[in-house]
């Protein structure tokens, strides 16, 4: 059984989304919009994070090195300009889409083990992360063309 | 003079106790016996009261409310009857100014407008029409919107076009579109006439919309009075005469409206046909504001138990209920979910489309509708959908332009990210029409900052040297009401033609005549090589705005400029099957949502991600108004040890916007000259203030310094009003949004300027304060004038 396996991937992956959502907050403080919404993103990870927390002792966890690849390979410090906007939004959607299709893969064991507990809070999971992945891409859309045609 | 009443101490007139039938009462306010009378109606608010202006010798003499006019029945608000002496002022702009050397001086038509194309022409070279943003204005004519739009959207190519109706309606449109599809007031004016109940959310109508309040005075007067239910922290003159008053604290309308909602539903005095049949959402609903018991309520808002049930007991009773909503939802907190759960309230309860049931998601400035209407704001004309391809293909093929043309890969920019990418200086261009955003905008030290960019070209149209002309590379001098002809659409939808009654002071131009001769110049074309705009004045751009809007929510193509100028005010939609107008909209319980016919797919309420085709469509509304659910979220600023006051900022009775024209009414800048900090009594007790000392109130991001007025506010909360600026009295940092907080709802936008985290002291305590006082206010003076 590798359940323990994706509970810890999906722990891990709430908790690198919660702390990358924060740093593009900070990075990005100058952006009224990005600083409030993505702090408020950053809350609903960590409360899915602690919201697991019973589920990593139920179930044991499994450590796994596939866990907090993204966040290692994401947010290159020595982005500039308005381009580092576009670019750690980019990463930050492709995190949040890591969640959400971890989230289903643990979600239809959860069908198969018939915990409801475990159903539900993968439900909830796979909505969150995709109503912050959904906040992302509108963002991303409506400044990458200003960003790569008309900034310097 | 020959005035019907003072109405800067009798705000609202004589009572004509009624129900049913409004009565009728002219105001007026004459300087002398006109020659003639031209048929306008009023700019001072949104209310559109049809008044007709006095003319004598070439000027402007007075004004006389229309006795026959749907809005007013004849009335006008102390705003209306005196502010037509700005038209006459010897302060007005008359000649361009172009600035050379640091200095603006005059100059001609000739070299501002070559001027402006030059710049236009090089930018676009450039960055393309991103690198050029408009920033208009809620207090143009239709014509020039809709004009400026097509320039903007069809010439240009740029999507940044947004007006200061951002800051003031933004969340109207916003509200209208999450729950019915579309932009568009339900309701009409008469609702008021037999209502049993009217509900006032953030919305000081005495106070703003003196006229509307005077028609609810006069039902309270007569049979059958109105409850009134009022949902706002101060005791304001509307609040003086609610049934209930409910004070929450800033920031805090969620959990209120959602503790309502809740009651109602618990009593069972909902109507669930209505519910089933014209709705969706509605079980999300319940789950959401079940949570919201009126001991939580009473926890997280500070409004008692007592009076949420009271309130919610004639809300739940009542069989007809007219809703405004304003500044105190749309510049709060959670702007927009607050203001849909209104629209909610008369949802669950069947409360809409007929007489007596109104929602006014209202609005501030007289033309803001039209901003809204003719996409020279955040919208696409006349209620299309940027994310719908065929719509904006009807547009494209309207213009006769390339569908590509028109900018619709993303909503068009709104106006606090327009600043933003000034401020980054990817915008190179910012062209101000109407407004005045170094007094309206929040965190005027960074509008000034942005302003002052040697690689920002701003060129500001106005008809006074206002706070922001001071920081301009080029100024128009814009002909104003009274001195052009043009149509504007209240908050009833009433569309009013307001004709040309007196020349314009100088080389003063309509804004419509300077946007044309803009798109001449710049040599704008269409598919066929004719140029783009295809009229020369106001009745041709209205006739091309008729094409625009018809088969749309906000349906024009059943008006003329004569049937307007026979009569007095027609409610859209006015077409080939309502030649009249139509009084309510959704009769049958049939929305905008049509996926064919929406102007928004919607938003998510909480982060403001944009619902998508494919999400709408499994959605299926078809028809069916939206009931969207949304929980507390608390301001993201509180009162700390650092900063323990919370400071919320509004109106006066007396002045409009940055008062550039009632404060050259002698007789309004008399009644309110000033501005001030109101304080509640505890508060003024325990750090020692008295009426009248001046308090230094400071946050941060600014400091002003007011005199205090003691009484009718909430502890611990602080109001100053945002009219007041720096044109006539440059000594002192006094306008409120020195001290506002950059940042914005998620859906509509709109900026929060109800609630800032401040500190107070009384000024000018121990002479190093004084000095430090002083050397501040000279360098604020000097830097305004550079």
């Amino acid at each position: 059984m590798h359940i323990g396996t994706y509970i810890q991937l999906v722990h891990q992956s709430e908790k690198d989304l919660a702390k990358a959502f924060h740093y593009v907050a900070e990075a990005h403080k100058a952006e009224p919009d990005i600083f409030g919404m993505s702090n408020t993103l950053a809350g609903w990870s960590e409360e899915l994070y602690n919201k697991l927390q019973p589920m990593t002792e139920k179930y044991g966890k499994e450590d796994d090195s596939e866990a907090d690849r993204l966040l290692h390979a994401f947010f290159d410090q020595k982005r500039k300009g308005s381009l580092s906007l576009l670019q750690d939004l980019q990463d930050l959607w492709l995190m949040a889409n890591e969640a959400n299709v971890s989230a289903i893969i643990l979600g239809q064991a959860a069908f198969g083990l018939r915990d409801e507990n475990l159903i539900a809070l993968c439900e909830e999971i796979e909505q969150k992360s995709k109503r912050q992945a959904a906040w992302l891409l509108t963002r991303i859309k409506s400044s990458a063309p200003q960003t790569l045609i008309a900034a310097s | 003079m020959i005035q019907s009443r003072d109405s800067v101490k009798d705000i609202w007139g004589e009572r004509k106790p009624y129900y049913g039938e409004w009565p009728e009462r002219v105001d007026q306010n004459l300087d002398a016996e006109p020659d003639n009378w031209v048929k306008s109606a009023c700019v001072l608010c949104s209310n559109g009261c049809g008044l007709d202006i006095a003319v004598k010798d070439g000027c402007i003499v007075g004004v006389r409310g229309r006795a026959e006019d749907r809005v007013n029945h004849g009335r006008l608000g102390p705003k209306g009857l005196h502010s037509w002496v700005a038209n006459n002022s010897q302060e007005r702009l008359t000649k361009p100014l172009i600035r050379k050397e640091g200095k603006l001086v005059e100059t001609t038509w000739e070299e501002a407008m070559n001027l402006i194309v030059a710049k236009s022409k090089e930018i676009i070279a450039k960055q393309t029409g991103l690198g050029i943003g408009f920033y208009t204005s809620g207090q143009l004519f239709l014509e020039e919107y809709y004009t400026l739009g097509v320039i903007g959207k069809a010439g240009i190519g740029t999507p940044h076009m947004d007006g200061n109706t951002r800051l003031c309606t933004a969340t109207s449109a916003a509200a209208l579109k999450e729950s019915f599809g579309s932009d568009g007031q339900p309701g009409s004016y008469t609702d008021l006439d037999t209502a049993d109940t009217i509900l006032n959310c953030g919305h000081n109508i005495a106070s703003q919309q003196t006229v509307l309040w005077s028609r609810i005075l006069d039902r309270l007067a007569g049979p059958n009075p109105p409850k009134i239910i009022v949902i706002d922290p101060r005791t304001t003159f509307t609040a003086e005469k609610a049934t209930v008053h409910l004070a929450p604290r800033v920031g805090t309308n969620i959990p209120v409206l959602n503790g309502l909602l809740n009651l109602i539903i618990q009593s069972g005095n909902i109507d669930q046909d209505y519910i089933d049949q014209h709705t969706v959402g509605y079980d999300e609903l319940v789950k959401v504001v079940s949570k919201w018991t009126p001991q939580r309520v009473e926890e997280v808002s500070g409004v008692p138990q007592s009076k949420l049930k009271e309130a919610a007991a004639l809300l739940a009773q009542t069989k007809t209920l007219v809703s405004t909503v304003l500044q105190g939802f749309y510049q709060s907190m959670q702007a927009t979910a607050a203001s849909v759960q209104v629209n909610n309230l008369h949802l669950i309860r069947g409360l809409i489309g007929r007489d007596g049931c109104g929602i006014y998601q209202m609005n501030g400035q007289p033309t803001a509708q039209n901003t809204r209407e003719c996409g020279a704001d955040g919208d696409l004309p006349a209620f299309r959908n940027w994310s719908n391809q065929q719509h904006v293909s009807d547009l494209a093929r309207i213009w006769n332009v390339e569908v590509d043309k028109i900018p619709h890969w993303a909503p068009p920019t709104h106006a606090m990210q327009i600043w933003r990418y000034a401020e980054q200086g990817s915008i190179k261009l910012l062209w101000i029409s109407g407004t005045n955003p170094a007094v309206s905008m929040p965190e005027l030290a960074r509008i000034r900052k942005i302003l002052n960019k040697d690689d920002l070209f701003v060129i500001v149209q106005d008809a006074f040297m206002t706070e922001t002309c001071e920081h301009a590379d080029i100024v128009l001098p814009a002909a104003i009401w009274g001195e052009k002809t043009g149509c504007f659409t209240n908050v009833d939808r009433t569309v009013h033609i307001s004709h040309k009654a007196v020349d314009p002071p100088g080389d003063a131009r309509s804004d419509l005549d300077i946007f044309i001769e803009y798109a001449r110049r710049m040599d704008f074309r269409d598919k066929d090589n004719k140029p783009l705009i295809k009229w020369t004045d106001a009745e041709g751009a209205f006739e091309g705005w008729k094409a625009c809007s018809k088969g749309r929510p906000c349906d024009y193509s059943g008006m003329s400029y004569e049937k307007l100028s026979g009569g007095s005010g027609i409610q859209w939609p006015c077409n080939e099957k309502y030649p009249n107008g139509l009084r309510h909209l959704y009769i049958d319980g049939t929305f905008n949502t049509n996926i064919d016919y929406c102007e928004s797919y919607g938003h998510d309420l909480e982060t403001g991600a944009a619902v998508t085709e494919q999400e709408y469509k499994l959605q299926n509304p078809n028809g069916k108004a939206f009931i969207k659910a949304a929980d507390y979220k608390p301001p993201h600023e509180l009162p700390d040890d650092d900063y323990p006051f919370m400071l919320t900022t509004g109106r006066v009775v007396y002045h409009f916007h940055t008062r550039t024209k009632t404060g050259r009414s002698k007789e309004l800048n008399e009644a309110a000259p000033d501005a001030f900090v109101q304080i509640s009594e505890a508060d003024a007790a325990g750090l020692g203030i008295a009426d009248g000392d001046m308090i230094e109130i400071e946050s941060r991001r600014g400091k002003v310094i007011e005199p205090a007025r003691i009484g009718d506010i909430e502890p611990g909360l602080v109001f100053i009003p945002f009219h007041y600026g720096y044109w006539d009295k440059p000594g002192r940092l006094r306008a409120a949004n020195e001290l506002t907080i950059t940042e914005w709802d998620p859906v509509s936008k709109q900026p929060h300027f109800k609630y800032s985290a401040v500190k107070i002291r009384k000024a000018g305590q121990g002479i190093l304060n004084k000095i430090e006082n002083v050397i501040e206010d000279v360098a604020t003076a000097v830097n305004l004038k550079l």
